[in-house]
């Protein structure tokens, strides 16, 4: 099994992500530089967080020319696996890899804390080694986390099971004093209908380790190596 | 040839950065305001050997495919035929 850890100007969770998946989950990572045209080889690859293109005109909006990014388009199609986080979201909702769109937080303040979040959906591959409703505690750092969508989408996501993780209190509670950017519905990370594409505004890769205040960040991880194992089986 | 490219939030997206503003202008003591919205405006020079349907076209596609969000944002395409290629 092999990750790769998409690399664009701008990018700073890009080494986060690579630790976590080399020492966490064990397995060999690549750094792959946003001009790279060919995804040969992988089995999963990593939108890692920071400011691509220093979010000029809109947050990911132009990482999504980036050369690299037909080859994701393509590699998802094959049905291999695209996990995007925090600004790797933004880029994946620009691409239209993923429906919707992540605009200013509704208090317009950049969002730095540790958040709950409920697994919604632990029948997809970055999920189904965590117990369904589980609270996870995993760190939010953000300007524009504000997922929207219009109703007929938002619908479809919701008849689908493609909402995967909710923001919530510590006791799972989805309401709005835990909604910390004004996302529709609290919603936090979503994945395509086919389930090999994730989105997430929260850093699970900032969430692996006891000295960082929680590890369970972990889990999603292993997860998807684990998905990944069982596919290649 | 320039084209002068407005982009706007959709009807019904909220734009908390326009309230913001909004709230500003209020305490600047600016009355009878009913909203203010943020929005993106852009010029692009074009070659003055296109035509006035041409550069249209050319600036609708670069709006539609670069600068709108299609999910959040609409767009407006002005063409001026006066401005000089160089400003």
């Amino acid at each position: 099994m092999k990750f790769g850890v998409l690399v664009f100007p701008g990018s700073n969770c890009d080494h986060d992500a690579y630790h976590v998946l080399s020492k966490h989950v064990g397995q060999p990572v690549d750094f792959i530089w946003h001009r790279q045209t060919d995804l040969a080889g992988y089995d999963a690859v990593i939108v890692p967080g920071g400011f691509s293109y220093g979010d000029y005109l809109r947050a990911g909006a132009l990482a999504r020319f980036s050369p690299v990014m037909k080859a994701v388009k393509e590699f998802s199609a094959e049905g291999k696996f695209v996990f995007g986080i925090c600004n790797g979201f933004q880029i994946l909702c620009e691409a239209g890899l993923l429906p919707g769109a992540l605009m200013r937080n509704s208090n317009l303040h950049f969002v730095c804390k540790h958040v709950n979040l409920r697994v919604e959906n632990n029948r997809t591959p970055y999920t189904d080694e965590i117990t369904e409703s589980k609270v996870l505690s995993i760190p939010i750092a953000h300007a524009d986390g504000n997922y929207v969508c219009d109703d007929e989408t938002f619908q479809s996501l919701e008849e689908n099971g493609q909402i995967v993780f909710r923001y919530c209190d510590e006791n799972g509670e989805v309401n709005a004093d835990s909604n910390p950017n004004g996302s529709r519905s609290n919603i936090a990370g979503i994945c395509n209908l086919d389930r090999n594409v994730l989105g997430m505004m929260p850093h699970p890769e900032r969430a692996c380790e006891e000295l960082l205040g929680s590890n369970d960040g972990r889990e999603i991880f292993r997860s998807l190596a684990n998905s990944i194992e069982a596919l290649a089986a | 040839m320039k084209a002068k490219v407005y982009v706007t939030l959709k009807q019904g997206v909220l734009d908390p950065q326009g309230k913001a503003i909004h709230h500003s202008a209020e305490l600047l003591g600016f009355e009878k305001i009913g909203d203010i919205r943020q929005g993106k405006y852009f010029e692009i020079t074009l070659d003055q050997g296109l035509s006035a349907k041409e550069a249209l076209e050319t600036a609708e596609k670069i709006a539609k495919d670069v600068l709108a969000n299609p999910v959040i944002e609409d767009f407006s395409v002005v063409i001026d035929e006066t401005a000089a290629e160089s400003a």
